[in-house]
């Protein structure tokens, strides 16, 4: 199958997962306790019963369930991922209008930690059964076992409250007026701690794993091969021991991408950053139920798109792949 | 075989320390009522009283004047409790459809495979606020929803040792006496398939842990219990006043943790398994 198939392939199953997910959605309004309008409206709306009746006819609830079903994702569809009662703005607005701020966090940070991960396992293989190698796998541990939010915290603590390097919450200065190459700047400044506490947690994943599979590839016969042909310890290194411990490193990486998104949520409240994390801890205590699901939809939306990305990228490395 | 496990399991230090921190916080769970005189919610003393400074208060009080030592020792129950039930009702499920999709295959592997993937596929962590935030926080709600974002590997780890072992000649033989696939799969594959299980079990349990004081950290705690994350998330407010409120129930959660994942990977030492890590 060609690299087209391959990817056509891929979005056909994106959609089903997508469709799926809608359906749990849909699921789950309909399990909640208590009338699903009062779900949508959240509890600030439940009080306002032409706002409910507005939501009945909008997404037909006097209808049978299977009409209830066909209309709430011919609405996603189309777009409408519901209304905000609390915010008096349609979901969609109110996430899209997040999405940059995720996108800059999650993005830098799965940089960080994937390359930063990668070097860290490729240099403690080479010093394997060394002091370093053995600092290295237990400062993975530690940080496997972090909880991110606590690390949030102590990275505020020391590096903004103690030692005031980095402002401790918010994506800019406030009222500071910054534009062109200062506002750049300023964003950036509020970026280094949520990025590091985030990739943190990443970067330890993708060290011991790296580690792991750099030992397993240079054991292999082709890598003996590759050596007694005589080429440089170097080329032996990153042209056949990498590129093939790589790739369950990317595997990896895909997968943790969405759960990135997930945890990006307790880094975003921790440090106060305008994403869609922090949105869905804004729903969550306002019992604003519509846009909670409308963002979990939008997640795992995320999340299906990080995947068939990576496995885009995983072609590119394993030009072998070319999928079941 | 078991003096061979426990020579092999106290070769790796890490494994056996991380028993010994275990036993203390599954002592401290335990003896909480005993160890100290009062509820993990009463105001006992002034607030931010630091750690050290006042004999009753050994790592100090909160903004509202509750004893941190307190609360550790309660919160060890409740992370103990949900790390072992939820993780408990994961291996099931996942045991479960791994074994019934790794022994018959065909299409009822790829049915149930494609299952398991859709849910791999869902973000685990806003997977779970959904699922408790909608029906409202509790141990239940909270043990459910671990045990529903964390079952997806365990079936994928159990179809693989299924898929490999139905293979086997003792399966063979135990077919041609006329055993029912049941009883195949319960005493003749899934004993041989145990220690993987075991090892991901154990780390499970970490994982189950650092999810729920995640979700307590946020506020979808059980309302009715002390627990470690709704200690840290408490803290917040007043990080610049009383670092300890944060840090000593942070440094429970990562040693609890850190020492599941040691001891996990001395069980794969001891039972001569490894789990691939991409499986976690």
């Amino acid at each position: 199958m060609n690299k087209l198939g391959f990817l056509a392939r891929r979005l056909q199953q994106g959609a089903t997962m997508l469709l799926v997910i809608a359906v749990i959605n849909f699921i789950l309004i309909r399990m909640a306790p208590g009338d699903p309008a009062m779900v949508m409206a959240g509890e600030a709306g439940a009080g306002d019963e032409q706002f409910l009746q507005q939501l009945r006819e909008r997404f037909d609830l006097d209808r049978p369930l299977p009409a209830q079903l066909g209309s709430y994702i011919g609405h996603l569809l189309r777009g409408d991922l519901g209304i905000s009662y609390r915010q008096q703005a349609p979901v969609l607005d109110l996430i899209l209008e997040r999405l940059p701020a995720t996108l800059l966090l999650t993005g830098s940070a799965f940089v960080l930690s994937l390359a930063s991960g990668v070097a860290i396992g490729v240099w403690a293989s080479s010093k394997v059964g060394t002091w370093k190698d053995s600092a290295v796998s237990f400062l993975a541990t530690l940080f496997y076992a972090t909880p991110l939010y606590w690390l949030a915290l102590l990275a505020v603590l020391v590096f903004a409250l103690w030692l005031p390097w980095f402002p401790p919450l918010g994506y800019q200065s406030v009222g500071m007026g910054y534009s062109g190459m200062a506002h750049v700047l300023d964003v950036a400044h509020h970026l280094v701690l949520p990025t590091l506490v985030l990739a943190m947690f990443y970067m330890a994943i993708y060290a011991r794993m790296t580690r792991a599979a750099m030992l397993e590839v240079a054991g292999q016969d082709f890598v003996k091969t590759a050596r007694a042909k005589g080429l440089t310890p170097g080329r032996v290194l990153r042209a056949h021991v990498l590129r093939n411990a790589l790739m369950p490193v990317v595997t990896m990486a895909g997968l943790q991408a969405g759960a990135m998104v997930g945890g990006a949520v307790l880094i975003e409240t921790v440090f106060a950053w305008p994403g869609i994390g922090r949105l869905l801890f804004e729903a969550l205590a306002q019992r604003d139920y519509s846009l909670l699901l409308g963002t979990f939809l939008f997640t795992a939306a995320l999340a299906v798109i990080f995947n068939i990305v990576t496995d885009l990228v995983y072609t590119l490395v394993d030009p072998r792949i070319e999928m079941p | 075989m078991n003096s061979g496990f426990l020579r092999r399991f106290r070769r790796n230090y890490g494994a056996v320390a991380g028993v010994f921190v275990l036993l203390l916080v599954g002592c401290g769970a335990l003896a909480a009522p005993w160890l100290c005189s009062h509820d993990p919610w009463a105001l006992v003393q002034l607030p931010f009283v630091p750690p050290g400074t006042h004999a009753d208060l050994l790592l100090g009080s909160d903004a509202l004047g509750r004893d941190v030592a307190s609360g550790l020792l309660y919160g060890a129950r409740v992370s103990v409790l949900i790390g072992l039930v939820a993780t408990t009702m994961a291996l099931l499920l996942g045991v479960g459809l791994g074994a019934v999709a790794g022994y018959y295959g065909g299409w009822v592997d790829t049915l149930l495979m494609r299952f398991t993937e859709l849910f791999q596929a869902i973000p685990g962590f806003a997977f779970a606020i959904v699922l408790v935030a909608i029906f409202q926080p509790s141990v239940q709600s909270i043990v459910c929803a671990i045990a529903l974002v964390s079952w997806p590997p365990v079936a994928r780890l159990v179809r693989g040792e299924f898929l490999s072992l139905r293979e086997r000649e003792f399966v063979a033989a135990a077919q041609l006496s006329g055993l029912s696939s049941i009883r195949i799969i319960f005493t003749h594959i899934l004993p041989n398939a145990v220690p993987p299980i075991v090892v991901m079990g154990s780390m499970m349990v970490a994982s189950s842990i650092l999810l729920e004081s995640a979700l307590s950290f946020l506020g979808l705690g059980d309302p009715e219990l002390m627990s470690w994350g709704y200690m840290v998330g408490a803290a917040r407010t007043a990080l610049r006043q009383a670092w300890w409120v944060a840090v000593f129930p942070g440094l429970a959660i990562m040693l609890t943790v850190l020492s599941l994942n040691l001891v996990g990977e001395g069980l794969a030492d001891g039972l001569n398994t490894r789990i691939d890590g991409r499986m976690r």
